[in-house]
């Protein structure tokens, strides 16, 4: 579905990719794990044809970034790093644009199903600039979904949110996958990856430097030792707890 | 992607003229300074102040409206540069949209407010005493002229949108543009001024297209002058928009 053969990109002098290759199967989750700078991004932006490569190819449901970006891009949807959203327009109205944009019939139902179906019907006549992080991003997922692009690019989709909006964002993301989009997801956080990619890469330095299922990337490590430790809650289910919110 | 080009544009359209009308302010803050030097110049200055003319306000007025565009079109770029800014811009880029639809749709939404601005103006202008016996034709011309000239400083204002690193360099450019007129026939007939600047003054755009303006008000024949006019703002229109649109491609390549 996504097809990424010695991709190299480089700014002025700095090498950002250094020959990046990866394939991503239709209907999975591919998450593209890296630390800031590694060059997540700049695969992202080439992929969703924004951004053109210095070398190598990169494919998308069947069609070339460089030679077909007009077949990419109705194949694809793109969710920024920042929550691309219009914060002077309704939630709705946001909504009806992207359908409007995409030139589909009925825009305003469009629009009601989405909001349905990211909890966000109490907030869709609200100007966008009162939501918060999280109904924010759900918000710009729910852009991108319209008009069921067999391809949808996640940028960093939980940075900056608190946990409750990420899990929000998780099942977002699950769901998509279940509905047979292919997703890539890129992401600093390691359980992000863990919770739910089919497959991981590491991107460090321009370069990939694994790519596996989670449980191949753990037999890079010596087997598992059984040890006894006592099990402690984590920050994050005190916190859950606290607030009344399950941790799905 | 071109047979979409107008109805992307008019959806996008839709949007930023709801941005206009859900800040008024932006039009209110347009027509603050214009309205000041209107106040200024005919009541402070105006008494001291030849030029050979009944009524300074009408004399006046049609160099108001041009510095009311100028101010005007730095909120294109404002807003232009919070698009670029916010990742909206991407997100359109990504989209199978004509391509072209996101500028358009930013210029006509400046041509709708600044459109706005000038009514207000002439409104303060009317109750300040500006009065014109000129017929529908020449009101217009009027018209015309300033959606011309609006045009053109719009696709100027596109530049520094799409180029600026700061909030405030995308919109500090329009200041020159604004006191532009100053250095015209604006203000006070240009004998008065010495060589250079009288020179520099009489072969500016603001002083053929403020001349234009004002014979169609009062009714003079604008003979060969309105002709003067219009090939500046063609002129200035052509150029803005190829350079507009070649750091557009530029930007989005």
């Amino acid at each position: 579905m996504i097809r990424v053969q010695a991709l190299e990109k480089s700014y002025k002098d700095l090498k950002v990719l250094r020959g990046v290759d990866f394939e991503v199967a239709r209907g999975s989750i591919f998450a593209l794990l890296g630390s800031n700078g590694a060059g997540k991004t700049t695969v992202v932006r080439i992929l969703s044809t924004l951004l053109k490569a210095d070398a190598g190819s990169a494919g998308v449901n069947g069609f070339d970034v460089a030679a077909q970006p007009a077949r990419v891009r109705e194949s694809i949807s793109l969710t920024g790093q920042f929550a691309a959203v219009d914060e002077i327009l309704t939630g709705r109205e946001n909504l009806a644009l992207v359908a409007r944009l995409r030139h589909l019939k009925d825009p305003g139902k469009i629009a009601d199903d989405l909001l349905d179906r990211f909890s966000l019907t109490d907030a869709g006549g609200r100007k966008v600039a009162t939501y918060s992080g999280g109904m924010r991003r759900r918000l710009d997922i729910a852009m991108s979904l319209i008009g069921d692009p067999p391809v949808i690019f996640l940028d960093e989709p939980t940075t900056g949110l608190d946990p409750e909006a990420r899990i929000e964002v998780w099942q977002a993301v699950r769901e998509l996958a279940a509905r047979g989009t292919t997703v890539l997801l890129t992401t600093q956080y390691l359980d992000e990856a863990e919770q739910l990619a089919d497959r991981i890469a590491i991107l460090h330095e321009g370069r990939i430097i694994v790519n596996g299922t989670l449980t191949e990337l753990k037999q890079l490590l010596p087997p598992a030792k059984v040890e006894y430790v006592e099990k402690q809650p984590t920050l994050e289910d005190v916190f859950l707890t606290l607030v009344g919110k399950d941790k799905r | 992607m071109t047979r979409h080009f107008f109805g992307d544009t008019t959806a996008l359209l839709g949007r930023s003229l709801r941005h206009i009308t859900r800040s008024m302010d932006t039009i209110i803050t347009t027509t603050v300074m214009p309205i000041m030097f209107m106040l200024l110049f005919v009541y402070v200055f105006g008494g001291a102040i030849q030029s050979g003319s009944d009524s300074y306000v009408t004399y006046l007025l049609p160099g108001i409206l041009l510095i009311t565009v100028a101010s005007g079109i730095s909120y294109t770029a404002y807003r232009l540069f919070l698009d670029m800014q916010s990742g909206i811009f991407e997100r359109f880029q990504s989209m199978p949209i004509a391509r072209s639809a996101v500028l358009w749709a930013h210029v006509l939404t400046s041509l709708v407010a600044n459109l706005i601005s000038l009514a207000v103006v002439v409104v303060v202008a009317l109750i300040m005493g500006f009065r014109s016996s000129a017929g529908i034709g020449a009101w217009l011309g009027v018209l015309g002229l300033l959606v011309l000239f609006t045009l053109a400083l719009t696709w100027l204002a596109v530049i520094p949108g799409l180029t600026a690193k700061t909030i405030d360099g995308a919109s500090a450019f329009s200041y020159p543009l604004v006191f532009l007129p100053f250095l015209s026939s604006a203000f006070v007939p240009t004998d008065t001024m010495p060589g250079p600047v009288r020179a520099f003054a009489e072969n500016q755009p603001v002083t053929s297209i403020v001349n234009a303006i004002r014979d169609l008000f009062t009714q003079q024949p604008v003979g060969s002058g309105i002709w003067v006019a219009i090939a500046w703002c063609v002129g200035l229109l052509v150029v803005a928009y190829a350079f507009a649109m070649s750091t557009y491609r530029r930007r989005i390549a």
